[in-house]
């Protein structure tokens, strides 16, 4: 069956079987970022975006993505980049295997908090909220401490960006 | 070498990110699943549901007939001559038991069939065809009573062993070793305070992200191509030739990017499977092993049981220690005779006032999933039951445990009887207790504390070491080369797994070589190409690989000078190498190595490269210290880890962010073993243990907080001063959990894992009492 879906900003058109899955066609279309790394849904290697919101992709059927918006690392290489200087230097992407899945649910993660503490005013991360969004996805090199220190550093530095964006503002 | 002044280093002992870090960020296709050829046929394996079987009758002639199949191949089709999947050095101390395929069937999961198509439907729907029927025996199930059991595991007559180990086939005896100093049974007798217990570890899974695979083709040459997930790829090059009975030069190994090792990839788990196909049909072919084939037909920790008596004077003077261990090794050899050597050599010479030591060993077949290399190698298992007996002792004198260890650790300059009589010439482990110490509040926790809401909080210690390569064996080389405008190529033959070796064996180039991280780049392994190395294992790379950039830079650099000075037109005596130019000390005229470069590209004579090996006559083991602090449900049992503090003495540390998150990440699998993951077998020996929804490895709920800092000692046969991490960061939290567990709820778990219903059964017996 053809099925129509936008993938990282660009409409295509697969030909698929109607039993595939999103993951093997996301692979097939060249998005190698995509791992798998457990089959039953725990280990979060294979997490995408379809409209925006993080899913696994090896548990969504190809056909169910028909007409909506698919994101994978690929499509959001330079706030991955970006966030990646942090996990590198906290020597924390170690074999990098899960780091596609991992980024994708840190950036998701990122802008819904922030997107609530515009709404809130409030801008106040408690840790275990960071932990208990980020626990499906699993990793065995790092012991999850330099995820966490990289997360904190990006989210500072953010905040710190977006403060001096306001000063400026307020100076001009 | 000398004493360098870390304050003088520019790239070792600096956290330098790791050289392929933004490729890894952003997702680019370089493992081996992303590189291999999309017209690939898909192998897979048509598996045992029996424990152990003999195949009467295999038709595959249904199976064949399915659109897309390429071959079914059975084991008529395989050589019959035995071989190890181990990764070790030949001659390899693990027998030869293994065919690609065996007409017996020695675990649920043993493979049967190899099915090779154009696609997965095809060849899934062609495993459900290949009719066989079985012979069912008994199996040997019960690694207690393995030896000398009626059934044997391996009775075949082209079974062999290499080396002498003390095994022997006919009574399922892998190896079989003893021993010892002093007279032990006299110490122990004499002792005033004995413990004599019995420890069980199972076995465990490594649960790398990136399951094993490998892809195979037939190149220009009509060689055999293979690119591979796997840690020893020299070693894989002879597994091949051996097991396809084809010569070492048709075969050529490549390692891309790993998604993980931590040991399993040591074994050569799936290259045969792809590598005979291609061989047989000249097509590409490649493997990609389901999760469940990865816990369920690998390479785990051997399980162990661990007997120990530990016995101290009145005033705490451990006096002797006296291990026995079984080991079971499963339905094949691979690691099973070398692991378990570390289970007694890296946990007595931990302590160094012994009178008297003594270490013997038995290691069994059973049929069960074969067992390989994980992180620790023996030593966690070991490591385990005798700080856990050292715990048990403190508690019987009425002592502090850190208080026992501190009257009784090796330190600096001693000679350890029980490791092969090396001295410790770098040794911070008092360091490293006291540190940790203070790091978790030791003596305002010790031995536990009322939460208030129906929890207590408990302090467990333990300490560890571990090797830095294989004393004797290891071999690592390195090349380097200049190119045009003076930029480095570094060749090694470790593989980097994520680790980032390639980036620290680049950082002590950079070094040595005072140019930049950007001068150098560094090319993983091809066996066609990389000088050799036996591969990323025993704690060996920083070690060993690192002392071969060392030489091969100090090589380099006099080329250099010899060369630059030609172009001088002086001689090499006269002129000093900064790394940018050779300065001709007598007149100040000087050349860049830059220009170098590019001059030796042109009626030049002279190679600008150089290669050098390095292997060592001793191991010199990193130490480290480990005191959990956890919190128990006093109602259910359940054990939440609060805090780990970790002191680690690997000498230098080469780079700070990779060898602490080596550090944290070995704790968590650490807190993995010692609290949720357990391999479970049925009574017919099929493993429930299959996914995970089964095998749970910790998600970041499940580690609590880990603190990790490092009292360096200085090694002065390493390069730098450094000494091995990647290895002994496993061993402490399992005897530390369950200390403390032992000191906040007074129950004492000598079998791993330490599950819930085991804290609550003590909790009951205890209130009993």
């Amino acid at each position: 069956m053809e099925i129509r879906f936008i993938l990282n900003q660009k409409q295509v058109a697969v030909d698929a079987a109607p039993d595939a899955v999103l993951m093997n066609v996301l692979r097939d279309l060249g998005c190698k970022s995509v791992k798998c790394g457990c089959e039953t849904t725990n280990c979060g290697l294979c997490t995408v975006w379809i409209d925006g919101k993080s899913r696994l992709s090896c548990s969504v059927l190809a056909a169910g993505v028909a007409g909506r918006e698919v994101t994978t690392l690929e499509g959001v290489e330079e706030e991955a980049a970006e966030f990646g200087r942090f996990l590198a230097e906290e020597g924390a992407e170690q074999c990098g295997f899960c780091s596609p899945g991992f980024i994708m649910n840190v950036l998701a993660m990122v802008k819904e908090f922030e997107e609530r503490d515009a709404a809130s005013g409030s801008g106040v991360w408690d840790i275990e909220e960071i932990k208990e969004y980020l626990a499906g996805n699993l990793c065995r090199c790092t012991g999850y401490m330099g995820q966490l220190r990289a997360i904190q550093n990006y989210m500072a530095e953010r905040r710190g960006a977006a403060e001096g964006r306001e000063m400026k503002e307020v100076q001009a | 070498m000398t004493r360098e002044k870390m304050s003088d280093l520019s790239y070792v002992n600096h956290p330098v990110p790791k050289v392929d870090s933004e490729s890894l960020v952003t997702g680019k296709a370089v493992y081996t699943n992303d590189l291999a050829p999309s017209d690939c046929l898909i192998v897979k394996i048509v598996r045992s549901p029996y424990a152990h079987a003999l195949i009467k009758e295999i038709d595959t002639a249904r199976a064949c007939a399915v659109p897309g199949i390429e071959c079914v191949l059975t084991y008529k089709d395989c050589p019959d001559k035995r071989f190890t999947l181990a990764g070790q050095t030949y001659p390899e101390p693990s027998p030869y038991d293994r065919l690609i395929l065996d007409q017996r069937m020695r675990f649920v999961g043993d493979a049967a069939a190899i099915v090779a198509g154009v696609s997965e439907e095809a060849v899934r729907k062609a495993m459900k065809l290949v009719r066989i029927k079985y012979e069912v025996l008994e199996p040997v199930l019960d690694f207690r009573k393995a030896k000398d059991n009626p059934v044997l595991v391996h009775p075949e007559d082209n079974w062999r062993s290499l080396c002498s180990v003390g095994a022997d086939n006919k009574r399922n005896l892998c190896a079989h070793d003893e021993c010892g100093e002093g007279d032990i049974d006299a110490v122990i007798a004499s002792c005033d305070y004995v413990v004599d217990r019995v420890y069980h570890t199972k076995a465990n899974q490594q649960a790398m992200m990136e399951t094993f695979r490998t892809y195979t083709y037939l190149d220009a040459y009509g060689r055999l191509n293979v690119v591979s997930s796997t840690q020893v790829p020299f070693h894989v090059r002879r597994i091949l030739a051996n097991a396809l009975d084809i010569p070492k030069h048709r075969v050529r190994v490549i390692k891309p990017r790993i998604g993980g090792g931590f040991g399993a990839k040591q074994t050569s788990v799936s290259e045969i499977y792809p590598a005979i196909v291609t061989w047989k049909t000249g097509r590409p072919a490649k493997i990609i092993f389901t999760r469940e084939e990865a816990l369920t037909a690998s390479s785990p920790r051997h399980e162990m049981e661990l007997h120990v008596r530990v016995g101290a004077d009145k005033d705490g003077r451990i006096r002797g220690i006296d291990l026995h261990t079984l080991s079971n090794t499963g339905a094949f050899g691979e690691h099973g005779p070398t692991t378990v050597g570390l289970s007694g050599h890296k946990s007595i010479p931990l302590y160094g006032k012994t009178d008297a030591f003594r270490f013997t060993y038995d290691v069994v077949y059973t049929n069960v999933m074969s067992a390989g290399a994980y992180r620790g190698y023996g030593a966690t298992q070991g490591i385990f039951a005798v700080e856990s007996a050292v715990n048990e002792l403190a508690e019987k004198m009425g002592m502090d445990p850190t208080v026992l260890r501190e009257k009784n650790l090796v330190r600096e300059g001693q000679v350890m009887p029980a490791y092969y009589n090396e001295r410790t010439d770098s040794c911070a482990l008092d360091r490293c207790l006291a540190r940790a110490k203070e790091m978790i509040g030791w003596d305002r926790k010790y031995p536990f504390y009322e939460c208030g809401n129906g929890k207590v909080r408990g302090v467990g210690v333990a300490m560890a070491m571990q090797g830095s390569g294989i004393s004797h064996v290891d071999t690592g080389s390195v090349a380097i080369k200049m190119n045009d405008d003076g930029f480095y190529s570094l060749m090694v033959g470790a593989t980097d797994m994520g680790t980032g070796c390639d980036t620290i064996l680049a950082q002590m180039a950079a070094e040595c070589l005072e140019c930049s991280m950007e001068d150098i780049v560094v090319h993983g392994v091809d066996t066609d190409i990389s000088p050799y190395d036996t591969g990323s294992y025993a704690s060996s790379t920083t070690y060993v690989t690192g002392m071969a950039v060392v030489k091969t830079c100090e090589k380099l650099r006099g080329k250099i000078c010899s060369v630059g000075a030609g172009y001088l037109g002086c001689q090499a005596e006269d002129v000093q190498f900064d790394g940018v130019n050779v300065t001709n000390l007598k007149n100040g005229e000087s050349i860049s190595r830059k220009e170098i470069g590019n001059k030796v590209m042109c009626f030049s004579n002279e190679a600008l490269s150089a290669s050098e090996a390095f292997s060592s006559p001793t191991s010199p083991p990193p130490f480290m210290a480990g005191i959990a602090e956890v919190e128990i449900d006093k109602e259910t049992g359940e054990v939440e880890m609060v805090d780990y503090a970790a002191v680690v003495d690997c000498g230098t540390v080469v780079n700070p962010a990779l060898a602490r998150v080596q550090v944290e990440g070995g704790i968590a699998q650490g807190i993995g073993m010692a609290l949720f993951e357990d391999i479970v077998y049925n009574e017919k020996g099929k493993n429930y243990s299959n996914s995970f929804m089964q095998y749970k490895i910790p998600s970041r709920l499940d580690v609590g907080r880990i603190r990790v800092e490092f009292e360096s000692s200085y090694e002065p046969t390493g390069p730098f001063g450094a000494k091995s991490i990647g290895e002994i960061v496993i061993n402490t939290p399992s005897p530390a959990i369950a200390n403390a567990v032992q000191n906040a709820a007074g129950v004492i778990i000598r079998e791993l894992p330490i599950t819930a219903e085991k804290v609550y059964m003590g909790m009951m017996e205890k209130k009993k009492e």
